[in-house]
């Protein structure tokens, strides 16, 4: 029954070291994989995951310790080297050219040539459509990137590594992005792959998926090897207590809160994305005071759009938004900060959130600049700005302390921190955050958190839209389903079934 | 009516040979922005090469020497370049207006020390050749002046200018080669992951750049002026640069952008020597408020490859 | 090395002043090798150069008055770059500037204050609006303003050609237009100069009279007042901060409520301006009148390279303008003293650019320099 071949090493990572300047990223990790095996890695954001499997695949070259593949001790020095040795990698970021069509990006590299060059795109087309026959990975050769669904993407993904004789697949968060069906399609998938003979490598940090295919797994917390245990034999709190070092409480502390009047009302919205499509098409949503509503969905159905109309940064086509009865849709950012003071922690804390180049000061007054005591008649009033960057940093608890430090120096968790201090400070009667603990770390999540609950207790309205449905289902009050620019369904937080959400997400009804 | 073909015919052989040293630099620029890197500093590769090949082919008696001997002067000068922005991460931008003041200065520089302390060439003996009359003799394949001979009895440099963006535009989207520098100028972190040198494909491509930019400016020293003067090339290298944003980064679209300008200047040209009444100045700034009016009005939002100008660093690692 | 020493020595070799200064000494050392490999002494070379300065004081003034423009439209190339723009259009600007000035300065009969304002004024306002419009252009259009401000740089120059031409402007055949009225000119002393108590001073005073009997003006105090205006327009103000925002960041700027279009166009209307008043210093005090120009006279161009090296501020546009009317004008005197091509400074100003450009690789020069210091060190 177990697709396993204990008598084949494929993978050994022995005593891995990798080190950036003085920062220890990986500590003396080992690992063993065999034939047929799922081997799932698990961590912390941050603790060293990425960096290991970038050893493997070529990416980086181990600072010490080393790798035999098939039982024979190499050295990979370019993911060249890794594709040689049957090592392919599927990213937690695609590496797909958008422009490019499935076929084109699955052969670049590896290209298919009549002589002189000349692309054979022809016989290139055939033996993908092939390989994605022989292996179950549902895709149309000719499709460009940009017009399939991160599902289709990722097989692409997997199909670049298997045209190119993977035996060994590493998978990076692979699930990040996929609906709950979609995630079944790729458990299903990944028994395939062991069926044939292949082998898998599966970066992840959710606990019931390793549960559900994962064969061994290897903990690594902080950089350093904590154990390698076989899943059937330990429970997901046993998992979660290794990768964290501590009891880990998985629900939020939040008391009952009644919910107050309704202050924003958003009816038959429809917005469009870049290419006039309509990403949010025909949206209704209620939001009330004193509680935090959560969005929950698979990225890429509308809610980038949704907020970007909110705040003002994305016409709208259809529909409207009424704040406390009065309509404000079409409003320009300025007026959705200043005249109705929403606020917003953005889901790109570098690219929406901060200058990066501007020091903690400058950045917590983005928004404020223009009003007393920060600036008057046109001139800034640098004294009060950095007296006032000093009592957030001691407020909100931003570490360095020091206001003068460009934002760039600071952690992510300590970025989001000087947003939320900005966003919060302003007492906003709605606070909209979009995916405010992508890549944090569980202290910094816990803040987060703790920061949005506080909004509400105080009987403020909060409007969490986030691609993880754990935290979605653990902070909201009340969860609304988005799913292709609609509001498919909207259910009370208590005593929710995780399943029917996830079926409410992919386009399923209740 | 005979006269008015003529005129057209004219208009049209004004128009080849203008457009033709931009059509190569242009193409250069193509090039270059389509692996990812900006080039602002064509105008000096221009320049350089159009120096180059005009001392080239002073010294030497061979114009087709010369015009080889540009290309490579404006590589080294895309080399420069390439150094610069691919291995040291420099803002692209700011490498383009260096190697500006580079090509003008080297060019002038050696513009004194090979001829006398002038800023200009002496007259080139012998130009490019006109295929049609070399192939023909004068005046035999078309009638002299006619029409077919004022828009077909051109330098070989525009036959070449069209050949090359065939080439090209073959190269860029059916072969191997072509499809990596497009990949590495829309997502160089996914060419690299499959392991695609996305610097040993930026530098190939900077330095092309570089070669074709110097050809166009010998299109023009060796073939339309027959020598090499400072103020010569002023400011073709920005307008082929205009050209190829015009184009949308295509080769056949910078093609097109080009003819236009050279359209532009064809058309004044024509009007100042009719006695139009209009002057000189005036008409001369026709090709320059067209190109803004087209900009605006016609072209839209452009989108350039989606990685140019951001710098792919692979230290560290 | 005691400790202060060690972590001063890093701040400045990190620091954008340090990493511009060893790039300067780097630009004269391949301008050095260059004139070598060409067969020139590059010790006698610089100290032509050197002496082609300092030696008169006629030498320091005319340094000044090449100065003033490139600091000027380093100013105002520096003014865009702050807000992520690039004005390769300073140029055309120019050539606004100047026209309005020699205009101006011709047209109408004020007296002297009123008409240096005057016309300085209008020069401002036109060259912003010719700045403003391909501002505008990018913000409303999307057009990339390398593209439109270069399509504008000619159109100024022929129009300016034109311009030339008019009979009620141009005196006919000269190609030159007539001269500005006294009452516009900011030349200082210039009607007491050739009066005869002038003479005499000139006679006998040699310092000072060799520097009256140059076109020195008083463009030069207004290009530091323009300096110091716009270090305090970008580091002090509201404005300076939207502008430095939208810079360095125009999601987040515009995330946060600043109209990212309307800061563009802005900062160009200041860098137009910034560069039609060097225009208008260089007509009211040097050239007094506008003459019809075959290309482009570089005053644009040159305040590029101005503006990089001063590392696109206020101050460093100043001492980068000097360095460079310094150079241009020490580096003219070479061609006739020994034959060696001016150029050779062109060759050093692009090469000074590109190292400037390259932080990355001056420090690893560095590096290397300072690795090779200290095993030395321990070996001895």
């Amino acid at each position: 029954m177990t697709t396993i071949d204990f008598s084949q090493k494929v993978v050994e990572m022995i005593d891995v070291v990798k080190k950036f300047g003085d920062f220890v990223a990986n500590d003396r990790i080992s690992l063993t994989v065999h034939k047929g095996e799922v081997h799932s890695l698990l961590g912390e954001n941050g603790a060293g995951k990425t960096t290991l499997v970038n050893c493997l695949y070529g990416l980086y070259r181990p600072t010490h310790g080393r790798i035999c593949i098939k039982g024979q001790e190499v050295e990979i020095n370019d993911p060249n080297a890794a594709i040689q040795h049957g090592i392919g990698m599927v990213h937690q970021h695609f590496m797909l050219v958008e422009s490019f069509t499935v076929t084109q990006n699955i052969i670049l590299g590896r290209e298919t040539t009549k002589m002189m060059g000349i692309l054979d795109m022809a016989a290139a087309e055939k033996k993908v459509a092939e390989i994605s026959d022989r292996y179950g990975l549902a895709i149309n050769p000719r499709d460009k990137i940009e017009d399939i669904s991160v599902g289709s993407q990722q097989r692409v993904e997997i199909l670049k590594a298997l045209y190119r004789g993977a035996e060994i697949l590493i998978l990076d968060e692979p699930t990040a992005v996929l609906t709950p069906q979609e995630i079944q399609e790729l458990i299903a998938i990944i028994r395939n792959l062991t069926q044939e003979g292949k082998s898998i490598i599966i970066i992840t940090h959710k606990l019931h998926e390793i549960k559900q295919v994962a064969d061994y797994c290897t903990i690594i917390r902080r950089g350093k090897f904590i154990d390698t245990v076989e899943v059937s034999k330990v429970t997901q709190q046993e998992l979660a207590s290794m990768m964290v070092g501590r009891e880990v409480s998985f629900s939020v502390e939040k008391k009952d809160q009644q919910k107050g009047e309704q202050i924003l009302a958003i009816q038959d919205l429809m917005v469009e994305d870049n290419r006039g499509i309509a990403a949010v098409n025909g949206l209704n949503l209620d939001l009330y005071k004193g509680e935090i509503l959560g969005i929950a969905g698979v990225d890429g159905n509308g809610q980038s759009e949704l907020v970007e109309a909110l705040t003002g940064l994305r016409k709208v086509a259809k529909g409207t938004i009424t704040l406390h009865g009065r309509e404000i849709t079409g409003s320009n950012p300025n007026e959705v900060i200043n005249k109705w003071n929403i606020r917003t922690i953005p889901e790109d804390r570098q690219k929406r959130g901060l200058v990066m180049e501007f020091d903690v000061a400058e950045n917590l007054i983005l928004e404020t600049y223009h009003d007393t005591p920060f600036s008057k008649h046109g001139v800034l009033n640098r004294e009060k700005i950095y007296a006032y960057a000093d009592h957030c940093t001691e407020d909100f608890d931003i570490r360095p302390t020091n206001p003068y430090l460009a934002a760039k120096s600071l952690s992510g968790g300590n970025q989001q921190k000087v947003i939320i201090a900005r966003e919060v400070s302003n007492d906003p009667e709605v606070l909209i955050a979009s995916q405010p603990t992508r890549g944090l770390d569980v202290g910094a999540i816990e803040y987060v958190h703790t920061a949005l609950v506080n909004q509400r207790d105080r009987g403020k309205a909060v409007l969490l839209i986030s691609f993880d449905l754990d935290e979605v289902m653990n902070v909201s009050d009340r969860i609304a389903v988005i799913f292709e620019g609609k509001i498919v369904g909207i259910v009370d937080a208590k005593g929710v079934d995780e399943n029917e959400v996830g079926l409410m997400m992919a386009g399923g009804t209740r | 009516m005979e006269a008015i073909i003529k005129d057209i015919g004219f208009i049209i052989g004004t128009t080849l040979m203008y457009s033709t040293p931009l059509i190569f630099t242009s193409l250069g620029g193509v090039i270059t922005e389509r692996s990812g890197v900006v080039n602002i500093g064509l105008e000096g590769m221009m320049f350089f090469g159009a120096f180059v090949g005009a001392a080239v082919a002073y010294y030497s008696h061979s114009p087709w020497l010369g015009f080889v001997c540009a290309g490579l002067g404006g590589a080294l000068l895309g080399l420069i370049h390439a150094i610069a922005c691919v291995s040291f991460a420099a803002e692209q931008i700011v490498s383009g207006i260096a190697i500006n003041f580079l090509g003008s200065g080297l060019g002038l520089f050696l513009s004194r020390l090979f001829f006398d302390g002038a800023t200009q060439t002496l007259t080139i003996p012998k130009k490019i050749p006109l295929p049609i009359s070399f192939l023909f003799g004068e005046g035999k394949l078309f009638k002299s002046s006619g029409f077919m001979d004022l828009v077909f009895n051109r330098f070989a440099t525009v036959y070449l200018a069209f050949f090359l963006v065939a080439v090209v535009w073959f190269v860029l989207y059916k072969t191997k080669i072509g499809m990596r520098v497009q990949a590495v100028g829309e997502h160089p972190e996914a060419a690299d992951t499959l392991g695609i040198s996305v610097y040993r494909i930026r530098y190939g491509a900077v330095m092309t750049s570089g070669f074709f930019a110097g050809l166009g400016g010998a299109a023009m020293s060796i073939a339309v002026v027959s020598r090499f003067s400072n103020t010569l090339i002023s400011g073709h290298g920005f307008i082929a640069l205009a050209a190829m944003i015009f184009g949308k980064w295509k080769p056949q679209g910078a093609m097109l952008a080009c003819l236009l300008f050279g359209g532009a200047k064809g058309v004044e040209i024509y009007l100042g020597a009719k006695g139009f009444p209009v002057p000189s100045s005036l008409l001369a700034m026709l090709p320059y408020v067209l190109t803004i009016i087209v900009l605006v009005g016609v072209v839209g939002k452009t989108t350039p490859p989606a990685a140019i100008g951001r710098i792919f660093d692979k230290s560290g690692k | 090395m005691n400790l202060n020493g060690e972590a001063l020595k890093s701040k400045f070799l990190n620091g954008s002043l340090g990493l511009t200064l060893i790039s300067i000494a780097l630009g004269f050392l391949l301008g050095a090798i260059i004139l070598l490999v060409a067969g020139f002494n590059p010790l006698e070379a610089y100290w032509v150069i050197l002496k082609g300065i300092f030696s008169r004081s006629k030498y320091v003034s005319y340094v000044i008055i090449y100065a003033t423009p490139l600091i000027i439209t380093g100013l105002s190339v520096a003014f865009a770059m702050r807000t992520g723009l690039f004005n390769i259009g300073a140029e055309g600007q120019y050539i606004i500037g100047a026209i309005m000035a020699a205009a101006a300065g011709y047209f109408f009969k004020l007296p002297l204050i009123l008409h240096v304002t005057v016309a300085v004024g209008l020069a401002i306002i036109a060259a912003a609006v010719w700045g403003g419009l391909a501002g505008y252009i990018k913000a409303r259009f999307g057009v990339h303003e390398v593209i439109s401000t270069i399509m504008l740089n000619w159109v100024a120059l022929y129009l300016s050609n034109f311009v030339v031409t008019l009979k009620a402007f141009g005196s006919q055949g000269t190609g030159k237009t007539y001269a500005i009225q006294s009452t516009a000119r900011i030349n200082l002393l210039s009607d007491w100069k050739i009066s005869e108590a002038g003479i005499e001073f000139i006679r006998s005073h040699k310092i000072l009279g060799d520097v009256l009997k140059t076109p020195i003006n008083i463009g030069f105090v207004f290009a530091i007042l323009l300096a110091v205006l716009v270090w305090y327009i970008l580091n002090k103000t509201t404005l300076g901060y939207e502008l430095r925002a939208v810079g360095f960041n125009p999601h987040a700027a515009e995330a946060g409520g600043i109209n990212v279009k309307k800061s563009m166009v802005i900062s160009m209307l200041f860098s137009g301006g910034l560069a039609g008043a060097a225009g208008a210093f260089q007509v009211l005090g040097v050239s007094h009148r506008i003459a019809k120009l075959a290309a482009m006279e570089g005053y644009g161009f040159d305040g590029i390279a101005v503006s990089l090296i001063g590392n696109n501020t206020g101050a460093g546009s100043v001492f980068a303008g000097l360095l460079f009317g310094a150079l241009k004008y020490g580096g003219s005197k070479i061609q006739d003293a020994m034959q060696a091509p001016t150029e050779v400074i062109n060759i050093m100003i692009g090469t000074i650019i590109l190292f400037v450009a390259m932080p990355k690789l001056i420090r690893l020069i560095l590096t290397i320099l300072e690795r090779r210091a200290k095993n030395g060190w321990k070996q001895s």
